[in-house]
């Protein structure tokens, strides 16, 4: 029974890396960029949630909101004012800049929110679920945060495939200039894809913190990475895929944490990054690319 | 006669001659300091950590500047360095009790161990290229330092015993002695590290690397920067010079690892010391210094790290700056339009202009 609840755990966790890792993946897509300051994002959304509902007492939901427009104001910022000026720039001019751009939030929330960890708490006022007689307990955090992450799926794959900005979106990430001659907007796209981005990783933030209730300014970092390694286990550039190599490494965390070691978890999700890219770098639903001289 | 004389000596070896000068008469600077008391103790404990920042920076130099590649993974190998001459130098403490001997073999050691991480992570690694490499060695990096942080390591008579739950599972005998223990780390290594000491191992490390550079071996590394698959079709081995760079920069990362552990009592794996926010910091000393400028490496390396303990107001806002550094670097460097700026407004160009239009003048 601790083996259902743990993997119920871990598909919770896996649901808040697959939101993540859309993120991730919509801008490599289409930027062809590792967006490392993405992780931080979520630690700014939850930072906004937290000081509107503890400081100014507005109501959670009201928060979540004025959250998610923030940082898709955010995300947009930084593709402004730190990606654009690099487009065309060698990637790893880029990658630098990402990593700075990363640096950059976290130290501005130590500065502004200081050292000590704040404890967040939970948006869901809802009571625990029990199962089988009380043998399995599920929070509510747990079941609100795989509907909510499912919700967003949909529409976010929904939002791609039907919309005419979504479709644009993926011809921007097929071939930047053939969609520049098709008419397609590639400035906005991109910018648009920074903004559902980060709007979706403050949604996320705040279900990392409700489900984990520790916020510092290092929340967002571990996270993010770990929500990287899912896209790349999924194959980068693919929404379907980010989600499911988000629950793979949910469940995996989980159940390392659970009869592995607490603090080799971390290790053994890096040895998953490494054996997939080793092993099949396009990974489960990534298309391969042809080197042409 | 000026030009004559620079014609006698290559326009490289007088920039490395002109390398090693700048770290000599900064040693001399600060023996003079020292001797007439003018150095506070906070500058003088500084003195070590900068030459261990300087040798990490101008090794991460060599594969970011020279192999074009972003390894993230750095303090990984300084974790293994040190890890590996803090052990050597704990168990021979009471056979080799001259430090003259003994420390110049725990360098060894910790260099080589390190070089022997780096190849072993080379050799998958370095088939990604881009974000992907650095992500993995990023990767890589936290999971040495995971597992050195976690595990026991003791050794008794009848051999080695390792275990990553507790101290009384490693089942000692009675005579045994605790190596690793865990979180807390090696305790007890001799403080063999000098600043006399750092300044050598920082020439040893100028002198090998800006050897490698100028070398053929060198020129083939800085071919596949510079286009892989021309490198390629020229016969240049990518695996072998990749992995050379590779395991050379490992190899000096865990020399200043080396300095690290014997400059301190007690050695721990946290995230604070080689976690990849100290990978981050030294690729900050890396890009202001300038890409693939080995001086400049060094210079910024002290900077940054001098200046914030130098003014203390600065302190709070230290990693702020390095963040900015790298965002204002980065976009002042290498963005198009950056690129565009300075090839019509570089000093050299107008200077070069100017001499043209002398020139001109004087038919």
């Amino acid at each position: 029974m601790t083996f259902i609840t743990n993997l119920i755990n871990g598909v919770s966790l896996g649901s808040i890396y697959a939101v993540i890792a859309l993120g991730y993946t919509m801008v490599y897509g289409i930027a062809k960029m590792l967006n490392f300051a993405h992780g931080d994002v979520i630690m700014v959304g939850a930072y906004i949630v937290f000081a509107l509902t503890s400081y100014a007492g507005v109501n959670p939901y009201l928060a979540l909101v004025i959250s998610m427009a923030a940082c898709t104001l955010l995300g947009m910022a930084i593709e402004r004012f730190a990606y654009k000026p690099l487009r065309g720039a060698s990637p790893l001019a880029v990658l630098i800049t990402a990593i700075g751009v990363s640096y950059f939030l976290q130290n501005m929330a130590l500065l502004i929110f200081g050292s000590q960890a704040k404890s967040f708490t939970s948006i869901v006022n809802l009571p625990a679920l029990t199962l089988a007689g009380g043998k399995i307990t599920i929070s509510a955090e747990t079941i609100v945060t795989i509907i909510v992450s499912l919700i967003i799926m949909v529409s976010l794959t929904l939002f791609v495939n039907k919309t005419k900005p979504g479709r644009a979106m993926l011809a921007v990430s097929e071939d930047k200039g053939a969609a520049q001659l098709m008419g397609v907007n590639v400035n906005a796209t991109i910018s648009l894809t920074f903004a559902i981005g980060s709007g979706l990783a403050a949604v996320a933030g705040v279900l990392l913190c409700s489900a984990y209730p520790t916020l510092s300014s290092q929340t967002g970092a571990m996270p993010g990475i770990k929500a990287f390694v899912a896209a790349v286990l999924g194959g980068i550039g693919s929404i379907p895929g980010a989600v499911i190599g988000g629950v793979l490494i949910g469940v995996i965390e989980i159940l390392s944490r659970s009869y592995i070691s607490s603090q080799m978890a971390d290790a053994i999700v890096f040895a998953v990054l490494i054996i997939v890219l080793l092993v099949k770098p396009t990974g489960i639903l990534g298309k391969k690319y042809i080197e042409k001289v | 006669m000026a030009s004559t004389k620079s014609k006698l000596i290559k326009k490289s070896t007088r920039s490395d001659l002109i390398t090693y000068a700048m770290v000599l008469v900064a040693f001399a600077v600060v023996e003079i300091l020292k001797s007439t008391g003018n150095i506070t103790s906070l500058l003088r404990g500084l003195l070590v950590p900068l030459c261990m920042y300087s040798i990490l920076a101008v090794s991460l130099n060599l594969v970011v500047g020279y192999l074009g590649e972003l390894s993230l993974g750095h303090a990984g190998f300084m974790c293994v360095g040190a890890y590996a001459s803090s052990i050597f130098s704990v168990v021979t403490q009471n056979t080799l009790t001259s430090a003259w001997i003994r420390f110049p073999l725990a360098i060894l050691v910790g260099g080589l161990c390190a070089a022997i991480f780096g190849v072993l992570i080379g050799i998958p690694v370095l088939r990604l290229k881009g974000d992907y490499l650095a992500i993995v060695t990023l990767a890589f990096g936290e999971i040495i330092k995971n597992i050195l942080g976690t595990i026991y390591v003791g050794y008794d008579s009848h051999g080695i015993h390792a275990s990553f739950t507790s101290q009384s599972s490693l089942n000692l005998e009675a005579d045994g002695t605790v190596l690793i223990n865990g979180p807390l780390g090696i305790t007890g290594t001799p403080n063999d590290s000098t600043f006399v000491i750092g300044i050598v191992l920082l020439l040893i490390t100028l002198f090998v690397i800006l050897n490698f550079i100028h070398s053929r071996a060198g020129r083939a590394v800085m071919s596949l920067r510079d286009n892989r698959i021309a490198a390629e079709s020229v016969g240049i081995s990518v695996t072998k010079y990749k992995l050379i760079a590779f395991s050379l920069s490992a190899f000096f990362a865990g020399i200043a690892g080396v300095l690290y552990s014997h400059n301190l009592n007690v050695l721990a794996a946290t995230s604070k010391n080689f976690g990849y926010n100290m990978s981050i910091m030294i690729l900050v000393f890396v890009v202001l210094g300038g890409i693939g400028n080995i001086r400049g490496s060094i210079i910024a390396a002290c900077v940054l790290t001098a200046l914030p303990e130098v003014l203390r107001g600065l302190r709070d806002y230290r990693m702020l700056i390095y963040a900015i550094v790298l965002i204002v670097m980065m976009i002042m460097t290498s963005s198009p339009k950056a690129i565009a700026f300075w090839e019509t407004h570089s000093i050299k160009k107008l200077f070069k202009k100017k001499n043209g239009k002398t020139e001109k003048e004087a038919q």
